[in-house]
């Protein structure tokens, strides 16, 4: 399912006299199936525009275009139950809102607001608590008693058990350890890949931004800053230095190491497997 | 949408008003509100209307922020307007519209009643404005510690009263986070018919619940773990202290009753 933003606007507090410019004339464009990652600095507006994306938030200017429902700023939106059920999002720490007495039964709170009858609720909830590496017991336990780590997986199975077509993940992994870190990501890369869903991720991880995105939409002062696949974006260091980020890792590596070898490398980098394998093709040629 | 809460929150600036101490500003809304019922007449309504808006002026408190305070209230104080118009028979006959009957004294009486009750929340209002919660706190305690020697837990209870005002901003913060969360899954807090409303409210005051606990424990822990053990002997970092300026408001108040009293029919 596409997503269109056409020159959203949105103020906190809009009418009052604390009234606060989040986010303006952000346009851009998540197309079906992509993986998309937005990154910017702290107070950039991202947060934000992922309350758009399924309109916990309405624009106050400009519209947004989500499948075939149009969102236009100053009208009156009801019945959004089906948005709501297509754009799953993933706030940050969402084990925050565990509630239900067993996980199972805090998993099956999405589907049932959706009107998934209980069987399939349970079965979805089974499924779900696999795909985030959680043993099928858990379904008994009370979330309250488990570790922060597993808490988070049962919230994003939670989202993920309303089987929605578009998944917002707002820094899903932080604060858990490097191991959780990795199995999250790459379950939701294989999500992506395999079912087709489409991926939006707010990082601050330039790494995990390089890693999974097929796009990547840079936010600076609540306007997009630019938008381009992830060469295009990390290839162009000052841009990224200019609003207070930086390239991944392995690119600042590779750039050391080509300040070294007074040449630059054929291709740009942007996975530590990707440089290993550049380099050892290097390496064979100049035998 | 609780960021359009206004009553009680402090609005950074610099007046004499905002240098006030604490203790003069509450000492001053205390006999403030006593002497508001001093006034029975044009004249006294009169002098404590220019009165207040001298203080409101002095306070550089832009109008805006305060009508924005006042709207929660103004039915509270319409309904008391219309209460004395129409039960309050007094004066000449003014008009009959079928059962009700309208006398001049009720008017008069509803308008003066009202215009208490705005004065009233316009002064206590300005207080809120212009005192950051923590220094309204250091006012209460300083105000209430001679209560120390009969054993009234003062510090405890202005340390209790300044973390339930530092907390109110992250709970509603917390509120609207776990309305999203819950949102995002398909939860309808605003349509549908009573009962179900009151159980939509179970997967929002829950996680509230929890993390107000969490907080309430890493809280009690960080305080102890910096060696706090209550009042005694406890230095402080913000000394309140009384100027010129606060004898001079509190005169100024006294002169204002004083004025009262004379003119009161």
């Amino acid at each position: 399912m596409d997503i269109k933003l056409r020159e959203v606007e949105y103020r906190y507090a809009a009418g009052t006299p604390f009234e606060r410019l989040a986010i303006t004339d952000v346009s851009f464009h998540i197309p079906s199936g992509e993986y998309v990652a937005i990154i910017g600095h702290t107070g950039s507006g991202k947060s934000t525009v992922l309350q758009h994306l399924n309109v916990l938030l309405k624009p106050l200017k400009g519209e947004i275009e989500i499948g075939r429902r149009t969102i236009v700023a100053g009208r009156k939106e009801k019945n959004l139950k089906d948005v709501r059920r297509r754009v799953g999002i993933v706030f940050q720490f969402p084990e925050h809102q565990l509630f239900e007495e067993t996980v199972e039964k805090d998993i099956c709170f999405g589907p049932f607001n959706f009107g998934v009858p209980m069987e399939q609720a349970k079965k979805r909830a089974r499924e779900a608590v696999q795909l985030v590496g959680l043993p099928e017991s858990v379904l008994e336990r009370s979330p309250f008693e488990l570790s922060g780590g597993q808490m988070r997986r049962v919230a994003i199975a939670g989202v993920l058990a309303m089987k929605p077509d578009v998944l917002v993940l707002d820094e899903p992994t932080a604060g858990l350890d490097p191991r959780g870190r990795h199995d999250m990501m790459e379950m939701f890369s294989s999500l992506q890949k395999k079912n087709g869903l489409t991926c939006v991720l707010v990082t601050h991880s330039m790494e995990d931004a390089a890693r999974y995105a097929d796009r990547i939409v840079m936010m600076h002062k609540g306007r997009v800053y630019k938008t381009g696949t992830p060469h295009d974006i990390f290839r162009d260091r000052d841009s990224l230095t200019a609003i207070g980020l930086d390239v991944p890792e392995t690119v600042r590596f590779q750039r050391l190491m080509e300040a070294q070898l007074g040449r630059p490398l054929s291709r740009l980098c942007l996975t530590p497997e990707e440089l290993a394998e550049e380099l050892s093709r290097m390496r064979r040629e100049s035998l | 949408m609780m960021e359009k809460i206004i009553l009680g929150r402090y609005l950074p600036a610099d007046s004499v008003i905002h240098r006030m101490d604490p203790r003069a500003k509450l000492m001053f809304i205390f006999g403030f509100v006593l002497i508001v019922f001093l006034a029975n007449n044009v004249a006294t309504y009169a002098l404590l209307g220019a009165f207040t808006l001298f203080v409101v002026f002095l306070s550089k408190v832009k109008p805006q922020f305060l009508i924005a305070g006042l709207k929660p209230v103004i039915i509270l104080i319409l309904f008391t307007f219309f209460l004395h118009v129409f039960f309050t028979k007094e004066g000449e006959l003014l008009a009959e519209i079928g059962f009700f009957t309208i006398y001049k004294g009720g008017v008069i009486k509803g308008i003066f009643i009202s215009l208490r009750f705005f004065l009233l929340i316009l002064v206590t209002s300005l207080l809120t404005l212009t005192t950051p919660p923590i220094s309204v706190t250091d006012g209460i305690e300083a105000l209430f510690g001679p209560l120390k020697k009969i054993k009234v837990p003062v510090h405890e209870l202005a340390l209790m009263m300044s973390i339930s005002l530092r907390f109110i901003p992250t709970l509603l913060d917390e509120t609207d986070k776990i309305m999203k969360a819950q949102m995002a899954r398909g939860a309808d807090f605003a349509s549908g018919p009573i009962l179900e409303r009151v159980k939509a409210v179970i997967p929002l005051l829950i996680p509230l619940f929890v993390s107000a606990f969490k907080r309430a424990e890493e809280l009690a822990v960080a305080m102890e773990a910096r060696g706090y053990k209550g009042g005694e002997g406890r230095t402080k970092y913000r000394i309140l202290a009384w100027k010129s300026r606060d004898t001079v408001s509190l005169v100024l108040l006294a002169v204002l009753a004083a004025a009262l009293l004379v003119l009161r029919s």
